[in-house]
Order: C-alpha cells, then sequence, then structure tokens
C-alpha cells in the first residue's frame, strides 16, 4: 500500500485522499481512527474523532431516531439527533426502522450520527457512495459549514466531491 | 459509567427483541423434559443425576447464542464506532458479559425450578443448586462473550464456538454439579471471578486483532 505519506490538518483544513480501488484509502481513514496501527510511523491528533464507514453501523430493528440516539447518548449529546437528521433531510424518517431505509438513505443517516457528535475531526470514508445529485451537494454544505466552524475533515472518495482549498492525496 | 450501561441496556434488549434468548432457555427445558424418557422414571436415580443434567444442559444452552454475541457488532462496525470512541475493547467485552448474563441468567433459573421438578431433583437440593447456578453462570457469560469474540467472522463459528468455549468450561461443571459437597462452592466462585476477571481482556484482544 502507501508509504512515505506526509499529512498534517489545522482547523479549518481538509484533505481529499484519492486513488484507484486497493490503493488504501479506507485503511489510511482506518489508521486516522486509530482502529488500525500504521506498519510504520505515527498519527497524533487533538480532539474527538468521528468515523463515517462503509457501513451504518446502526441497529436495523431500531427507528432511525433510537438507533442514532443510543451513539448520541455515548457521545453525551443525546439532544443533537433532531437537528442532525434535518441536516441531512431525514427529520420525516426518524420513526422509521433502520432496516427499511434505502442505500442513500442509510449513508445519510451515518453521516448524520458524524454530524450529531460535534467532534472536531471528521474521518470519512467514501461519503458520496450511494448519494444522489442533491445529497453529495448536501455533504459538501455540510463539510463546508464543519470546516467553517474550525473543524477538521479528512475524506477518502473515488466520487467527486467539491472542497474548496483542500489538500489532495492521491495514493 | 452511564456509556458503559448503554452497552449493557443494548444487549439486554437485542438479546430480547431479536428472539436469541428465548431459543437457549427451550433448549434448556428441552433437556431436561427429554432426560426422563431416556433414563426412566426411577425418582430416586433422576433426582441423583439431576444436578449433572441441569449443568450440563445450561452449558449447552449458553453456547447457543454464541454466535451473535459479538460477530454481528464487528460486521455492522458497531465495534469499529465504540472503539473511535475512547472505549477500551476490553471494556467494552466486559460491558458485554454483563448485558449477556442479565439476559439469560434469570430466566434460566426460572427454567432450572421447573427443570428439578421434571428431574425429580429432592426439594432440599433445589437451594444449593440455584445458588450454583448463580455462582457460576456469571463465568459462563464471560466464556460466551470470549469464545465468541475468538471465532467472530470465521467459517463454521458455531462448532468452532463449542470446541474453544466447552474445555474451559468444564471447571466450572465440576464444582457446579456438585456444590453441595464441602468446598465446592468455594471452588466455582473462584473459577467463575477468574473467568470473569479475565474474559473481557481476552474478548478485548480479539476484537483489536480481528481489524488488523
Amino acid at each position: 500500500m502507501f508509504e512515505g505519506l506526509d499529512l498534517a490538518l489545522a482547523p479549518g483544513e481538509a484533505a481529499l485522499v484519492t486513488g484507484p480501488n486497493g490503493a488504501g484509502k479506507s485503511s489510511l481513514i482506518r489508521i486516522a481512527a486509530g482502529l488500525l496501527a500504521p506498519a510504520a510511523g505515527s498519527v497524533t491528533g487533538e480532539g474527538a474523532r468521528a468515523l463515517m464507514a462503509e457501513v451504518p453501523a446502526l441497529d436495523p430493528e431500531l427507528s432511525l431516531g433510537a438507533a442514532l440516539r443510543f451513539w448520541s447518548g455515548i457521545d453525551g449529546r443525546r439532544m443533537a439527533v433532531g437537528e442532525a437528521l434535518a441536516a441531512v433531510n431525514l427529520a420525516d424518517l426518524a420513526p422509521v426502522p433502520v432496516r427499511m431505509l434505502s442505500t442513500g438513505q442509510r449513508r445519510r443517516a451515518a453521516l448524520a450520527r458524524v454530524v450529531a457528535s460535534a467532534a472536531p475531526v471528521w474521518l470519512l470514508d467514501e461519503p458520496a457512495n450511494g448519494l444522489d445529485t442533491g445529497s453529495v451537494a448536501l455533504l459538501e454544505g455540510l463539510i463546508a459549514r464543519h470546516r467553517a466552524a474550525g473543524g477538521i475533515a479528512l475524506v477518502a472518495t473515488h466520487l467527486p466531491i467539491a472542497l474548496p482549498q483542500a489538500r489532495m492525496v492521491a495514493l | 459509567m452511564s456509556v458503559y450501561a448503554a452497552i449493557v441496556l443494548r444487549e439486554l434488549r437485542r438479546a430480547w427483541s431479536t428472539g436469541g434468548l428465548a431459543l437457549p432457555v427451550v433448549f434448556f427445558l428441552l433437556v431436561a423434559i427429554l432426560f426422563p424418557f431416556a433414563v426412566g422414571p426411577d425418582a430416586a436415580l433422576l433426582g441423583r443425576i439431576a444436578p449433572g443434567v441441569i449443568w450440563a444442559a445450561a452449558l449447552l444452552a449458553a453456547l447457543l447464542p454464541v454466535e451473535r454475541l459479538v460477530a454481528p457488532d464487528l460486521e455492522s462496525g458497531v465495534l469499529d464506532q465504540l472503539a473511535v470512541r475512547g472505549l477500551p475493547d476490553a471494556g467494552v467485552a466486559a460491558a458485554k458479559v454483563a448485558g449477556h448474563w442479565l439476559g439469560f441468567a434469570p430466566a434460566l433459573l426460572a427454567a432450572t425450578v421447573i427443570a428439578s421438578g421434571l428431574l425429580q431433583l429432592p426439594g432440599g437440593a433445589l437451594a444449593p443448586l440455584l445458588i450454583a447456578l448463580l455462582i457460576g453462570t456469571p463465568g459462563l457469560a464471560a466464556l460466551g462473550v470470549a469464545t465468541a469474540a475468538l471465532v467472530a467472522g470465521l467459517r463454521g463459528a458455531g462448532a468452532l464456538a463449542g470446541l474453544v468455549m466447552l474445555p474451559f468450561a468444564v471447571p466450572l461443571l465440576i464444582f457446579g454439579a456438585t456444590a453441595g459437597q464441602p468446598g465446592a462452592l468455594k471452588l466455582l466462585g473462584a473459577v467463575s471471578l477468574l473467568l470473569v476477571a479475565g474474559c473481557p481482556f481476552v474478548a478485548g484482544a480479539a476484537v483489536r486483532m480481528g481489524r488488523g
């Protein structure tokens, strides 16, 4: 996979990781999240991290609102769920069981968890997968808002996502 | 602390709502029903073997839900999300042990009362048996979670789980089934405590290794 990668992000900055399948985009995100240990080198960072991975990690039998409240409860921000669901246009679907949601809706639900966590560092692995054009614009808007508030975003994607003044990391 | 409480409650809710706990209890009762048919209606003989039968049935019943304890959370990314939030894997495993025990032990104890009737257990022997199960089941729950973490994601995980778990459960079986004898309860407690203290670390290490 990749080696010799050096990347530092200050508040408000973002990095867009691109590369062919198997280049190690997801591995880089997982290393940044602390889930994988790098073979060599180190990762340091300040502040909580929020991860949007390939899998939604929402209990399928629960309603969308309840499934998200489990996580925001752990983050100590139970009240943030409603606002986060509204931010990803899913407010109407809060009472619907997670298993009935479509792929794109599940992706947006995972994004809602990232938004609700209020973590300063966002680690997004293929956030645009399964999203329609309008939802991709929504995602771009949320990342821009997060950066404007001093947040950091590390985004791995093979689909085009517009991140103004983002560092480009090609693996 | 409330974080771990949330995980324990989630374990409990999932165990009951997905019907994963009715099955072990029904299985346990089924074994208790089948034994008198197989051994014959000799009340004295049944009463003598009853504690051993109940312990063996409890052990096998505890093995049934192993596949749904850790593997689904590993696949759905729940364990990753908890780790990203800075929770130690061993701590999450300990919460899973607590949730698993709270889910299956009370039901198992209630089923034991029924099973003791079916097996003609002498009246005075029921209380020691229930106490022994109360002491031994936390060890069983811990062993179940550690086994579940070790075999998660493997092919034929269910069969493998039996091979991994049952040898370690033998001390519980020995001291649990002979709980009426002097010292057995203390040894049962020691074994159970050892499993409860050690298994979360085993499970946590297994989950960490699984990410690599």
